[in-house]
C-alpha cells in the first residue's frame, strides 16, 4: 500500500525500471570482468607455454628476479587496498576527512608501487629482447602496471573531488566504483606476483 | 551467484580471499610442485563454488496495488498451461464472486542463448498465440480478460505486470510436479517470498486432459 501511495504521488520522470533481460550494471560488470580475464588470460597463456610447455628455466640464468623488492611492493599495494576500504567506510559514516586521508594515502602508495616498479625495471639487468622469460616478465608486470596507472588516474580525480567536497554519506558512488577497480587491480597483482616471482 | 565485484566492500573481501588462497598455494608449492598445483585447483574451485552458491541479493518484496475502488484484479501467469481446464475453473470461480478484471501474462519462453542475444521474435510469436487462445477461452467465464506477453523469466514477467496492473491476487499455473521446469526452479515459493500479493498455484495436467478427450 505504502509503495503504491508513493508511486501515485511521484512527480517527474518514472523511476528507472529495467524490465527485461539483464540489468545494465550487472551486464557491464560481467563484460568488464570477461574482457579483463581474456586480456590477462592471453598473457598467462604465453607464460604457460614459455615456462611449462617449452620448459624455459624461470628465471632464465644468469638473470634474477628481485623477489624481496617485489614483496615490499606487494605489501604496499595490499596496504593501499586497506586504506581505500577505510576511505569508503569513513565517507559512509559521514567522515569527510577520513575519506580524504584514505584516498590520499591510497594514491601515494599506488604511486610508490609504480615508481618502485619503474626503478626495478631500470635495474633488473635484462630487457624484452632477452628471451621468452624476459618478454613474458615485462608483458605481465607491464600490463598490470598499466592497470595501476589507470587506477591512479581514477584515484587522482577521486581525491580532487573529495577535497572539493563532492562526496557525502549519501552520495559516494564515485568512490565505490573506483574502490572496486582498485581492489581488482590488487587481486590481479597477487596473481601476477605469485606466478611470476614466487612459483 | 554472488558477483565478487558488486560493491567495494565485496571486492575488498574478495581480495582478502585471494590473498589467503595465494598463501595456501605458495605454501603447498614450497613443499611439492604437484601439491601446489593440487592446492591451486582446490582453492580456485572452492572459491568459485562458494561464490556460485551464494544467493544473489534480493530486492525488497513488491506490492504495487491501487487503493482506488476497482474490480478485483487477478494476474494470471501461465506458459503452455494457459488454456488448461483447472485454470479456467479457477478463473470462473473468481468471476462468479463479482466483477473481476483479469490480465493473462504468458512469458515469452526462450533458450538462454537466444535470451542473451535478444533473439526473441519466435518466442514472442508463440507466446502471443497462447495469449490469444487463452483470452478467448477465459472470456467465456464472463470476466473481463486481456492478455500480454511477458518477459522470458516468469518472476520478471510478474514484476513487470504488477507495475502496470496492480493485481489483488496472482494465479500461477504450472505443469504437474516432475514435468514443470518452473516448479523445479522453485518458482512458486520464490514468487511468494518476493511479492506481497496472495498467490494461488494451479496445476494443469495437459496430458491427462488430452487422454480424457480421447
Amino acid at each position: 500500500m505504502a509503495a503504491h501511495a508513493e508511486h501515485l504521488e511521484h512527480h517527474g520522470p518514472p523511476a528507472p525500471h529495467y524490465s527485461s533481460r539483464v540489468s545494465p550494471s550487472i551486464l557491464g560488470m560481467f563484460l568488464f570482468i570477461a574482457s579483463e580475464i581474456m586480456l590477462f588470460g592471453s598473457f598467462f597463456t604465453a607464460y604457460f607455454f614459455v615456462r611449462v610447455v617449452n620448459a624455459t628455466p624461470w628465471p632464465t640464468p644468469p638473470y634474477h628476479l628481485p623477489i624481496y623488492v617485489a614483496f615490499i611492493n606487494t605489501c604496499i599495494l595490499v596496504t593501499s587496498s586497506f586504506t581505500m576500504h577505510w576511505a569508503l567506510q569513513s565517507i559512509k559514516r559521514g567522515n569527510v576527512w577520513g575519506l580524504r586521508a584514505g584516498l590520499l594515502l591510497t594514491f601515494l602508495m599506488g604511486l610508490t608501487f609504480l615508481i618502485t616498479q619503474a626503478i626495478e625495471y631500470s635495474r633488473i639487468g635484462f630487457n624484452t629482447s632477452n628471451g621468452g622469460f624476459a618478454t613474458i616478465f615485462f608483458c605481465l608486470t607491464g600490463l598490470h602496471g598499466a592497470h595501476v596507472f589507470v587506477g591512479l588516474s581514477i584515484l587522482l580525480f577521486m581525491t580532487i573531488r573529495a577535497f572539493r567536497g563532492h562526496f557525502s554519506a549519501e552520495h559516494h558512488h564515485g568512490v565505490e566504483i573506483g574502490g572496486i577497480y582498485w581492489h581488482f587491480v590488487d587481486v590481479m597483482w597477487i596473481v601476477v606476483y605469485v606466478t611470476v616471482y614466487i612459483l | 551467484m554472488q558477483n565478487p565485484l558488486r560493491s567495494e566492500a565485496e571486492a575488498f573481501r574478495f581480495l582478502i580471499v585471494v590473498i589467503g588462497g595465494a598463501v595456501v598455494i605458495v605454501a603447498a608449492a614450497y613443499i611439492n610442485t604437484w601439491l601446489g598445483v593440487a592446492a591451486a585447483v582446490i582453492v580456485v574451485a572452492g572459491v568459485a563454488r562458494w561464490y556460485w552458491r551464494q544467493p544473489s541479493p534480493q530486492p525488497p518484496r513488491l506490492a504495487l496495488r491501487d487503493d482506488r475502488p476497482h474490480p478485483r484484479r487477478i494476474l494470471v501467469i501461465a506458459n503452455e498451461t494457459v488454456g488448461g481446464r483447472p485454470l479456467r475453473e479457477e478463473v470462473a470461480k473468481r468471476a462468479a464472486q463479482g466483477t473481476a478484471e483479469i490480465l493473462v501474462v504468458a512469458p515469452a519462453l526462450n533458450s538462454p542463448v537466444k535470451h542473451w542475444v535478444s533473439d526473441e521474435d519466435g518466442a514472442r510469436a508463440e507466446a502471443q498465440q497462447r495469449v490469444d487462445a487463452s483470452v478467448a477461452r477465459l472470456a467465456e467465464t464472463g470476466a473481463s480478460v486481456r492478455g500480454e506477453i511477458g518477459d522470458a523469466e516468469p518472476l520478471q514477467a510478474i514484476e513487470d505486470a504488477l507495475r502496470t496492473f496492480g493485481a489483488d491476487e496472482i494465479v500461477l499455473s504450472t505443469h504437474p510436479e516432475g514435468r514443470s521446469h518452473w516448479l523445479e526452479q522453485g518458482l512458486v515459493d520464490e514468487a511468494r517470498r518476493r511479492f506481497a500479493v496472495p498467490i494461488t498455484h494451479v496445476v494443469v495436467d495437459l496430458e491427462a486432459e488430452r487422454e480424457e478427450v480421447r
